[in-house]
């Protein structure tokens, strides 16, 4: 591979409190060399050739901790290689893939198949969680230690949730001998029985069965009481209303974890799921405009972490049905990045806590090596013009799967190019 | 050939969804029609050609006698080729999907096709898929609007006006279309509606919809010129909703106790099918100076001929 040299950019890397205009070198083995403003025409050898960014973004390659992929079982959803066209075309480089396959993924032997396709197929780094419990049945836990010595990063039943507390009691404490990160979908199952969309207004109007946003707040506060007793790695995956916000923001002043957010909930409401839009759909479900602002101001104050794309592909027949009958979920990788900057262009949230919590800080999470553009680490990066402006069109979407939450949206900043290990993957 | 009058008014919609979606001259266009239907059931020869020619199918996907009837003998007295569909025997319980049935049924070209389906908001996703009108006959618990129409004319035969009267609606508001229809009809027409329901069946931010509400049902009732009770359907009582069927009848059956909070010309109305001495005394039913329950039955033939006529195309 040949050095490649990046000049005038604006660089974002958070994890190096980088914020400058400046260069990057890659090196022959794809890996990072130099970064920032010390890079420059004057320094790097003049017979070299080099890209001359013009005042576009680099970023360091998008971490994902939430995303499906249908592999096994759901090829026809979504692959490892299409879900890596359209990481690649967001900026996506490394996702944490949710274990809701057919087979699930709750033993050693699945393990190894996820990682021989993920190697296979796939253009970006996989890095795969294992169930809580086998067959996502919230009774018994599954192998941890052995998971995790096979490659797995995390554990977390996806979709569902623990409901039984003595089960969470004793996974929380496995989780502390083991060291192991543990990932919490928070609902209450019996609240949250049969709900479609926020318990509300709009529910009330459209006839469908409401999910109270107090059926997420209470397996986050037991959650949070168990984890006073039996402190492990823990993360709640998403959170959508102001009161869980509340909660989280209180007991981060003497405990230590981690909280995500979804996108989708960051960027719309209630009110987008309209005449029953099944695409708008999700898990958990767009509140109210106040629940939204509540999480945008939470992503401010650092009470949280992590942005997710929640992407989860869902073919037609998931969706084409009464809302009471489609499937949850929408397909977000794509869309990630561009959505956030939504945040950014109409000043509600600071670009660098953006790019923060969607590389740095869930590769602190997970405890891995992406995320940032340290000197000698692989260059997983992103080049991105941030005002250009686009239109989400579904039939553009490179993920198999086309239920975007924001068909005809229209965004402003486009990633140009993706690079992972020093290589270019995608070029606008 | 459309007359002067027939195109001075017209209805806004090309679907009858639901009331949400209807103007108040739409509504009184359609009560007005409704009103000469009265006569001509009452009358020797009920059977008119104004649908000669047109075919009208009625797909319920739940059980359903008086709606579904009711639409079937409206059809066939405006002349209209009526088939009505019995799901239990096609394809849907084979796996087709709503989306499938409606593509098939519109190759049929028909003119109406009558929906009643267990979830909310499955008639407009039909609506979407056809060319002809679809008259929603009660979806999931989002609108059941023939109801709310058929209830409306009969207030208005009875009292002679809806604006002004005051109007109790009790019972299962949490899972009840025919609820949710009468809250926007009855506030559209002026009325003040009163909802009296256990807060257990009582959905989440009603009072936005411009309605009181009261968990006591004597304190909902006061000063009411209607009542109007609904069916308590009873899966209620096994999914914690409610203790008991007899604790039900103690606070929300319809009694003579409660009744006489209400206005005492208070006229008693009922959706139907009734669970005499569950939601309703038997005798207040019965009572033929109070209750207008059959009222309804008979002026929703002739609303439903009305909504036909004017969806038609």
């Amino acid at each position: 591979m040949k050095k490649k040299y990046f000049l005038n950019a604006n660089i974002i890397d958070p994890q190096n409190s980088l914020d400058e205009i400046g260069g990057l070198i890659i090196d022959e083995e794809g890996k990072i060399e130099a970064t920032g403003k010390k890079v420059n025409e004057k320094n790097i050898p003049s017979r070299e050739k080099y890209i001359d960014l013009k005042g576009k973004y680099i970023f360091p390659g998008i971490v994902d901790m939430r995303v499906f992929v249908g592999e096994p079982g759901y090829e026809y959803k979504e692959n490892f290689r299409t879900l890596s066209n359209a990481a690649l075309s967001g900026g996506v480089t490394s996702v944490v893939t949710m274990p809701n396959t057919n087979p699930i993924i709750d033993n050693v032997s699945m393990v190894d198949f996820l990682k021989r396709r993920g190697r296979d197929k796939s253009k970006i780094n996989i890095f795969p969680t294992a169930s809580l419990t086998k067959n996502l049945e919230g009774t018994n836990m599954t192998e941890f230690g052995l998971l995790q010595k096979k490659g797995i990063i995390a554990f977390t039943d996806g979709v569902k949730t623990i409901q039984n507390t003595r089960v969470m009691s004793r996974i929380m404490n496995s989780a502390y001998d083991l060291n192991s990160l543990i990932i919490q979908h928070a609902e209450d199952f019996d609240l949250a029985e049969n709900g479609m969309m926020n318990d509300g207004i709009i529910s009330t109007k459209l006839g469908l069965q409401g999910i109270p946003d107090v059926a997420e707040k209470i397996i986050i506060e037991r959650d949070l009481a168990l984890l006073e007793e039996y402190r492990c790695r823990y993360h709640i995956s998403q959170i959508s209303s102001a009161k869980s916000v509340a909660t989280i923001k209180e007991k981060k002043q003497f405990l230590k974890f981690s909280t995500g957010v979804s996108i989708n909930n960051l960027s719309l409401n209630e009110n987008d799921v309209g005449d029953f839009k099944t695409f708008l759909k999700l898990s958990p479900p767009l509140r109210t405009e106040d629940d939204r602002l509540a999480l945008v101001e939470g992503l401010n104050k650092k009470v949280i972490d992590v942005i997710v794309s929640d992407h989860k592909p869902e073919d037609e027949e998931q969706k084409r049905l009464t809302f009471a009958k489609a499937a949850n979920g929408s397909s977000g990788i794509e869309t990630l990045l561009s959505l956030s900057l939504e945040l950014f262009h109409n000043g509600s949230v600071k670009l660098n806590t953006i790019i923060e919590a969607l590389t740095s800080n869930p590769a602190k999470i997970l405890k891995i090596n992406k995320g940032n553009l340290s000197i000698g680490n692989n260059a997983d990066f992103c080049i991105v013009d941030i005002n250009k402006p686009w239109v989400v069109k579904n039939e553009n979407l490179l993920s198999k799967s086309k239920n975007t939450s924001i068909e005809n949206k229209k965004l402003q900043g486009k990633v140009t190019n993706t690079f992972v290990n020093g290589e270019e993957l995608y070029k606008l | 050939m459309a007359t002067k009058s027939d195109k001075a008014v017209k209805i806004s919609q090309k679907h009858l969804l639901g009331i949400q979606d209807l103007s108040i001259s739409d509504v009184n266009y359609i009560l007005s029609e409704a009103k000469q239907f009265i006569k001509l059931n009452r009358s020797d020869n009920k059977k008119i050609d104004t649908l000669r020619g047109k075919t009208q199918i009625n797909l319920f996907f739940e059980p359903s006698t008086r709606t579904q009837s009711s639409f079937e003998l409206a059809g066939k007295r405006l002349g209209a080729d009526v088939m009505s569909m019995n799901i239990v025997n096609s394809a849907i319980k084979k796996g087709e999907t709503l989306i499938d049935t409606a593509m098939t049924l519109n190759a049929m070209h028909p003119d109406l096709i009558v929906v009643r389906h267990q979830d909310s908001g499955a008639c407009n996703l039909l609506s979407q898929k056809v060319e002809c009108a679809v008259i929603n006959a009660g979806d999931g618990r989002r609108e059941h609007p023939t109801q709310a129409l058929l209830d409306a004319l009969t207030i208005k035969e009875k009292k002679g006006k809806v604006q002004g009267l005051r109007i109790a609606i009790c019972g299962d508001i949490l899972h009840s279309r025919v609820a949710r229809s009468n809250i926007y009809l009855l506030n559209m027409l002026g009325a003040e509606v009163n909802i009296v329901a256990p807060t257990n069946l009582m959905p989440k931010d009603l009072e936005k919809f411009g309605v009181n509400k009261f968990s006591d049902m004597k304190k909902g009732l006061k000063d009411c010129d209607i009542v109007m009770m609904l069916r308590l359907q009873n899966e209620r009582m096994n999914s914690s909703f409610l203790a008991s069927n007899r604790e039900y009848y103690e606070y929300y059956g319809l009694t003579p106790d409660k009744l006489d909070c209400a206005k005492n010309d208070a006229l008693i109305m009922h959706p139907g099918p009734m669970n005499r001495g569950i939601e309703i005394d038997t005798n207040l039913a019965d009572d033929i100076n109070k209750s207008i329950i059959q009222e309804q039955v008979e002026l929703g033939v002739a609303v439903r001929m009305a909504c036909l006529k004017i969806f038609c195309k």
